[in-house]
């Protein structure tokens, strides 16, 4: 994740409480979405950026997980991610993303 | 309809491994931030030799050493997997080692700028001697050189950058004014690099048409360097610093810039003045970015691999009025992706690929093959981006499903023999769909394609200016075998015309 991102990330955190935080990912690659997901969670692992060192706990999801699908308005859900669908591994970024949630996450929706 | 040739192309590769390794912009940011760390140390010991890099098939690739079945047939890794015998030349271009670079570089330099050390120059001169594309002319452009003492006081003393090949300093490149960081020894070095990536790919152009420099009208440059001073950033024209250097006294010039759309955008509008009788012909062209450079090293390092973002990419393309022996460029079916299109996959794909195609009354069928952005999958999927140029193939026919136009178990077929391997250098510009043209050209004029379609896409929001992306796309086919206007319409060209008709008759009647 990139140093600005994480920057956002933690300034949203200390403004809104991390409680009160969620985070939605859209990254195409498994490992790279757990990535983002241990950024927002048990801090950045690369110790590059602002959340090296800052385990906020975030909840965060894939925008594929089910939990986000039923938050979308469905015919919104059609237009914008139903062809992603048919491109990406949505089930092995869902799980990604979940994984390090239950790992690291203190929160969820 | 209006219709272009593309009437040559040519694609280069610089090695540059020590520009990357102290410019490019991720160790760059590591060395200013945190010094010499382990991940640098491992860097500087893990890069690839010149041989390695012309041995490396994506590359062979590139300059049209290999063709794309070739590649695709590479067995992976393909770092681990090097063609034999490999030569630094290919039909499209060549891969230029970084001595001849630093010289080349000296050869673009009209501002004194760079400065090289003596023996090197000396070296570099001898090598130069021997390329095939210098003359004379550039050759006098080369400098005597410098003292080291001399080299060492402007880096030390005066902000100058210093250059290195094969570990030693061998140069320097000097900053253009005191306080203004537009012309800062760094802006000025990505900068002239660019030009002359530029340049050298603008010889190989001449030397594969048979035009001579004086021939050429017109120049459109599209890379993503901004050239300026502090009251006018990115004032420009890269376009006629590089026609200057090629001694194309004729020629006169602009940029184009959208990030990775620009390419494509300025083929366009390259295209647009030669159909139009503006100039009898343009040449686009554009040099690489130095701050890519080992951009993904990072994770390269920690997974073992090379760090194969060594080489600076330059291309050049050169339209003119279809005479009816080149494949041409169609000016009726532009793919645009315009302010209001939306911003999701589906938006920009729709508009870039499906819209022109419907527009002339063309099915995702109708197309051999398609090309976006086609970055080595080598390079990307291990910094977590995954395969690009497979990603965009899996969105076109995703799409081709949701317009119902293929069956979605058919899905896995039309991205294999629509898709084609990536082979082109991390530069945002480099790989946006314009490498495939020289590939293309060769495959419609063996006719083994009949129609493949270019698209570029660009991410703007970087610039913090706009949320907005960009794109843009064109259609390559077969000449008429006609020349320009005097030839009759094809079915497909009536089928257009009828739709365009029924189109405009429904909008009246629903009002």
């Amino acid at each position: 994740m990139d140093l600005q991102n994480q920057q956002r990330v933690k300034d949203a955190a200390e403004k809104y409480g991390a409680e009160n935080l969620v985070v939605i990912l859209g990254s195409s690659d498994a490992e790279g979405a757990e990535i983002y997901a241990e950024t927002v969670t048990n801090g950045d692992p690369t110790f590059a950026g602002p959340l090296a060192g800052v385990p906020l706990g975030l909840a965060v999801y894939h925008v594929f997980e089910q939990d986000i699908r039923d938050e979308a308005d469905p015919s919104v859900w059609e237009e914008q991610i139903g062809m992603m669908e048919m491109v990406l591994d949505t089930e092995g970024l869902a799980n990604a993303v979940k994984g390090v949630r239950e790992q690291y996450g203190k929160y969820t929706l | 309809m209006a219709r272009v040739a593309i009437r040559g192309y040519s694609y280069c590769l610089s090695h540059t491994p020590e520009l990357a390794l102290h410019y490019g912009n991720t160790p760059y940011m590591e060395r200013v931030s945190h010094g010499e760390t382990e991940y640098l140390k491992k860097l500087a010991r893990s890069m690839q030799s010149f041989d390695e890099a012309c041995s490396y098939a994506p590359n062979q690739a590139f300059i049209g050493g290999i063709d794309l079945d070739t590649l695709a047939g590479q067995p992976a890794p393909m770092y681990q997997n090097r063609l034999e015998g490999a030569s630094r030349f290919g039909r499209f271009g060549e891969i230029m080692p970084e001595n001849e670079f630093l010289g080349l570089i000296d050869i673009c330099d009209v501002f004194d700028i760079i400065w090289l050390e003596g023996s090197f120059a000396a070296d570099v001169s001898r090598e130069l001697e021997k390329h095939p594309l210098m003359n004379g002319k550039l050759m006098s452009r080369l400098e005597k050189g410098h003292d080291s003492s001399e080299i060492e006081k402007e880096t030390e003393e005066h902000g100058a950058l210093p250059l290195l090949c094969q570990g030693r300093v061998v140069g320097c490149c000097r900053k253009g004014h005191d306080f203004d960081e537009s012309l800062s020894a760094h802006v000025l070095l990505e900068n002239i690099a660019s030009k002359a990536g530029s340049v050298l790919a603008l010889l190989h152009l001449l030397k594969t048409t048979g035009l001579s420099p004086t021939d050429i009208d017109y120049v459109i440059e599209c890379s993503e360097e901004a050239a300026g001073d502090m009251n006018q950033r990115g004032g420009g024209n890269f376009a006629k610093a590089v026609a200057e250097i090629a001694g194309c006294a004729n020629a006169s010039g602009f940029d184009v810039r959208s990030f990775c759309a620009g390419p494509v955008n300025a083929v366009i509008a390259g295209a647009t003045q030669v159909a139009s009788g503006a100039r009898p012909n343009v040449v686009v062209l554009a040099g690489g970015a130095i701050p890519k450079l080992f951009m993904n090293s990072r994770d390269h390092v920690r997974k073992g691999i090379p760090p194969l973002e060594d080489c600076l990419g330059s291309f050049a393309v050169l339209l003119d009025a279809d005479d009816g022996t080149c494949p041409v460029m169609r000016l009726d079916a532009l793919g645009k992706h315009s302010v209001g299109a939306g911003a999701s996959p589906q938006a920009i794909t729709s508009a870039l690929v499906y819209e022109p195609l419907q527009k002339i009354g063309l099915s995702f069928g109708d197309v051999d093959k398609f090309a976006a952005e086609l970055q080595i999958p080598e390079i990307t999927v291990p910094a977590g981006a995954g395969d690009v140029p497979a990603a965009n193939f899996k969105m076109i026919a995703a799409l081709a499903v949701m317009k119902g136009e293929l069956k979605k178990e058919e899905m896995a077929s039309f991205v294999e023999s629509k898709g084609i391997p990536g082979f082109a250098h991390t530069q945002g510009h480099i790989p946006s769909g314009v490498p495939f043209i020289g590939h293309a050209c060769e495959a419609i004029k063996a006719a083994r394609y009949k129609r493949v379609m270019i698209i570029g896409k660009g991410s703007l929001f970087l610039a913090r200016l706009t949320n907005l992306s960009d794109g843009a796309s064109f259609l390559i086919e077969p000449s008429s075998g006609r020349s320009g206007e005097a030839r009759g319409v094809t079915p497909e060209e009536v089928r257009g015309i009828l739709l365009e008709a029924l189109e405009d008759l429904s909008k009246e009647l629903t009002g």
